[in-house]
């Protein structure tokens, strides 16, 4: 094989690798929240991953600052929730969890994704 | 004084002193109890009279200090919605014409075989540089944009593949264009593929063009529901009739409608009599005659008389706004099917950016020369074809359009997992009394077996029946109202649930109720009791009234089976679906109803606590059973029951344990509501076959898994092309739907 091959089979098998950590391999921090928590939408939900309380109602304020369209719906489809997020504007929902465990909000299009743990 | 809570958002707050000055304001108001202002929420809430307070009052008090209150944000909301989205479609538009117009210029010049017939300027690298850098770096802005985004997320979605795939072809030309040299060193021909960036990014942006406008149509009917509140109401306050917005209506206000007018919120008639047409509420398309004392439902159109009503119901009460709030809720939540495609998608992007990465080694080390141009041409492919967004459209699309389209239908579905397990369904257990039947019983016949006479013996029954909530109790007292009766005093009264009442009038014991309270009582019937066979066998509720232990006579009441019955059951059966009837009356009654219905399965005196044993029985049978009923005794069954109907307004306890609400009282809808389930069910399965379909075939072409034995590869151009007009197909595929007729 001649080494432009070999360098470019290295690179791709590298860049997969790289591919699969950045993307796949990630851990997200959790974030504990009592009575509010402010959502940014951008690029994804900031922050993503949340635990709330169950019994306890808490307020998810989703702030829009993606013009993306993937981003302007977020659904809550554990709680029964799609909700259109204006650009720029506080959109509050509030949820009340009657069992434990960890729910997964996304995007309309299904593209990004946070999750609620209730605790 | 009924108080009135109220939060609503403040605009222009800054500092913790603007909370002390609205709340002072607000608080001063003449009929404000309580007013507090939240910084980080940036809104107050406030509870007072609503006698005294409106909310102009409330937005003069918080301008009167400098800041803007939103009341009412809900309507300033939609239509900063509609402006927003109008705005970005105007936007998108402008994109894609330029980026099309300028791709086709660059195609036109660089394309082999169509070169040759351009003007020379249009085949000069440096030109095609020139013209397709505005394509990639503003029209293609977005897809930069959100990919950046999302990277510090470490999430990727479909603009990170556009993104690459159009950043590598658009790269590889302009080096091609700057330095061909270098290029034609290592062999390979200096070929641009400008135009393969800019129609990729033009195609891809009218495809979300066309997908914008038609998931546009996809929320329709949520859009219709709320269009059709009232705007204003007149109401007399003071001997006068003022129009005011429908939300400073309060509980109570007494309001004129006049003739072709809409009903502004739900109340009842006080004065007057007309003609309703509460089809888009109810989806019944005759008009219904309403008089005093009749309940009126807001947003129906008031078609002949003038009349005057009491709101009884205003706001998010209103049974439209229920309607709207149920609607919402359902297109908000995911059907069971819908799992396999989340699971999928939230990989789905870094597989194809990896599938694309070993796409491009494969050609490069064992492809055919020029093995650059193969790699390159093929990985841009595999980025563009793939189309993570049909996935994701697939059922919410169809969920929204089917839900939305029950709703103008008057059916009410409340989540996805319902209308899903709708389909399945092989059996339908409907309860008699109000459901298959109008549920409002008349005395039929009354057989003195002593020597008490006819009217006393109904004196008797009405008298310890007053006090009972049964729908028999009702037609009773009714009886006896219409022949001007004077009903007497009952004492110790008791109700026996399943067997009748108890009690004691004029200082003898009376018992009223079916055979098996006098089975009970060890009363005997005797020669009553071929009588009472009669009447059973015609259908009719025979209770019997025993006075100090003697049985004195029998009263049959009859209910009237609802006009739609027939044909529904009619319709449920053309489909396959087994029928049961059951009920708390004798079978005798039971059967003679069934029989006029059709229905050969009937469970008969069955006790309101053994409705649900019942419906758990048949679901062991092996069916998947609906239960169709209406009332407080159903709520146990209807819970227990695989997919829970509800018919009519009903009870709140009903609907709320209901998993889909029949407003129309039509026994058909239930038909209707499981075709609606099967069709929007087939919908998601077609738009999941799609779009997975979709997928799995047209990655490994682009990828080149046909080249080695057809010689196909595919253009990164069709690539585009297809991935645009993959997730049109499936939000075209749940619209059509809204076309779909519910036959039976």
């Amino acid at each position: 094989m001649m080494l432009d091959k070999i360098i470019v089979s290295v690179a791709g098998l590298a860049a997969i690798v790289f591919t699969y950590w950045f993307f796949l391999a990630k851990k997200t921090k959790e974030i504990a929240v009592f009575d509010s928590v402010d959502i940014i939408v951008e690029g994804g939900y900031s922050p993503s991953v949340i635990s709330i309380q169950k019994g306890k109602t808490t307020k998810l304020n989703f702030i829009r600052k993606d013009s993306n369209s993937c981003l302007e719906e977020v659904v809550l489809g554990d709680f029964n929730i799609r909700k259109y997020l204006p650009l720029n504007q506080k959109i509050t929902i509030e949820v009340t969890p009657q069992k434990s465990g960890e729910f997964k909000y996304s995007c309309g299009m299904n593209m990004f994704h946070g999750k609620i743990i209730v605790k | 004084m009924a108080e009135t809570k109220k939060t609503f958002p403040i605009k222009g707050m800054h500092c913790a002193s603007c909370v002390t000055l609205l709340e002072d304001s607000l608080g001063n108001i003449d009929g404000v109890v309580k007013a507090t202002v939240n910084l980080a929420t940036e809104k107050a809430t406030v509870t007072y009279d609503p006698t005294k307070v409106t909310d102009r009052v409330l937005q003069g008090a918080v301008s009167n200090v400098g800041y803007e209150a939103l009341i009412g944000g809900k309507e300033k909301h939609e239509i900063d919605e509609r402006e927003e989205k109008q705005k970005e479609l105007h936007d998108l538009k402008i994109k894609v014409v330029i980026s099309l117009f300028l791709g086709g210029l660059i195609l036109w010049g660089s394309f082999p075989g169509l070169m040759n017939t351009s003007p020379k300027i249009l085949q000069n690298f440096f030109v095609q540089l020139l013209l397709s850098t505005p394509v990639q770096f503003w029209a293609g802005w977005g897809f930069y944009r959100a990919t950046l985004l999302a990277l510090k997320h470490r999430t990727a979605n479909m603009d990170t593949l556009v993104a690459i795939g159009t950043t590598v072809a658009y790269g590889y030309s302009a080096f091609v264009a700057l330095l061909p040299g270098a290029i034609e060193s290592i062999g390979i021909e200096a070929a641009p593929y400008f135009d393969v960036a800019a129609i990729i990014i033009g195609l891809i942006l009218l495809g979300r063009y066309f997908e914008a406008k038609a998931k546009a149509g996809t929320s329709e009917a949520i859009k219709k529901l709320i269009g059709l509140q009232a705007k204003t109401a007149r109401v007399i306050k003071g001997g006068k009739e003022i129009d005011i917005p429908i939300t400073e209506v309060i509980i109570g206000d007494i309001i004129r409608v006049r003739p072709g007018e809409k009903i502004p919120v739900d109340g009842i008639i006080v004065e007057g009599e007309s003609s309703i047409d509460e089809s888009m509420v109810t989806g019944e398309s005759i008009p219904v005659d309403k008089a005093k004392g009749a309940a009126v439902i807001g947003a129906t159109i008031n078609k002949t008389g003038a009349f005057l009503f009491e709101a009884a119901k205003v706001g998010q009460e209103t049974m439209l706004a229920q309607i709207i709030k149920l609607v919402e809720e359902a297109q908000g939540s995911k059907a069971p099917i819908q799992r396999l495609a989340d699971l999928v998608s939230s990989y789905f992007v870094p597989a194809v950016v990896m599938l694309a990465i070993a796409t491009f080694v494969a050609w490069y080390v064992f492809g055919p020369p020029p093995a650059v141009t193969f790699a390159l041409l093929n990985m841009i492919a595999v980025l563009i074809i793939a189309c993570p967004c049909a996935m994701g459209l697939a059922t919410p699309t169809a969920i929204m359009v089917g839900t939305g389209k029950g709703a103008q239908r008057g059916i009410l579905i409340k989540d996805a997992k319902s209308l899903e397990t709708a389909h399945k369904i092989n059996t339908i257990i409907f309860d008699k009394t109000g459901t298959l039947t109008r549920g409002q019983p008349e005395v039929t016949d009354i057989v003195p077996v002593s020597s008490i006479g006819g009217d006393e013996l109904l004196i008797l029954a009405a008298s310890i029946e007053k006090g009972s909530e049964h729908s028999l109790a009702e037609a009773i007292v009714k009886a006896a109202k219409t022949k001007n009766l004077t009903l007497s005093k009952s004492e110790k009264f008791q109700a026996i649930p399943g067997h009748g009442v108890q009690g004691i009038i004029n200082g003898k014991k009376i018992m009223f109720g079916n055979r098996r309270l006098m089975d009970k009582e060890n009363i005997s019937i005797g020669s009553a009791s071929n009588e009472m066979s009669a009447m059973e066998s015609e259908g009719k509720t025979v209770m019997m009234l025993a006075v100090e232990g003697k049985l004195s006579g029998l009263v049959a009441v009859a209910d009237v089976i609802k006009e739609s019955a027939r044909e529904g059951l009619l319709a449920l059966q053309r489909m396959g679906i087994k029928v049961v009837m059951i009920t708390g009356d004798n079978q005798k009654t039971a059967t003679a109803i069934g029989n006029k219905l059709g229905i050969k399965r009937i469970l008969a005196e069955v006790l309101p606590d053994q409705k649900e044993a019942e419906v758990r029985k048949i679901q062991a049978e092996g069916n998947i059973v609906a239960m169709v009923g209406d009332g407080i005794n159903d709520a146990p069954a209807l819970a227990a029951a695989d997919v829970a109907l509800a018919m009519g307004s009903g009870t709140d306890v009903a609907i709320e344990a209901a998993d889909i609400t029949l407003i129309n009282k039509d026994l058909t809808s239930v038909a209707s509501a499981i075709m609606l389930s099967k069709e929007t069910m087939r919908t998601i399965k077609q738009n999941l076959f799609w779009a997975f379909g979709y997928n799995i075939i047209l990655i490994p072409v682009a990828m080149g898994v046909l080249y080695p034995f057809f010689g196909i590869l595919l253009n990164p151009i069709f690539a585009s092309a297809a991935m645009a007009t993959s997730s049109i197909s499936v939000v075209l595929n749940s619209l059509l739907l809204k076309r779909k007729k519910m036959r039976f």
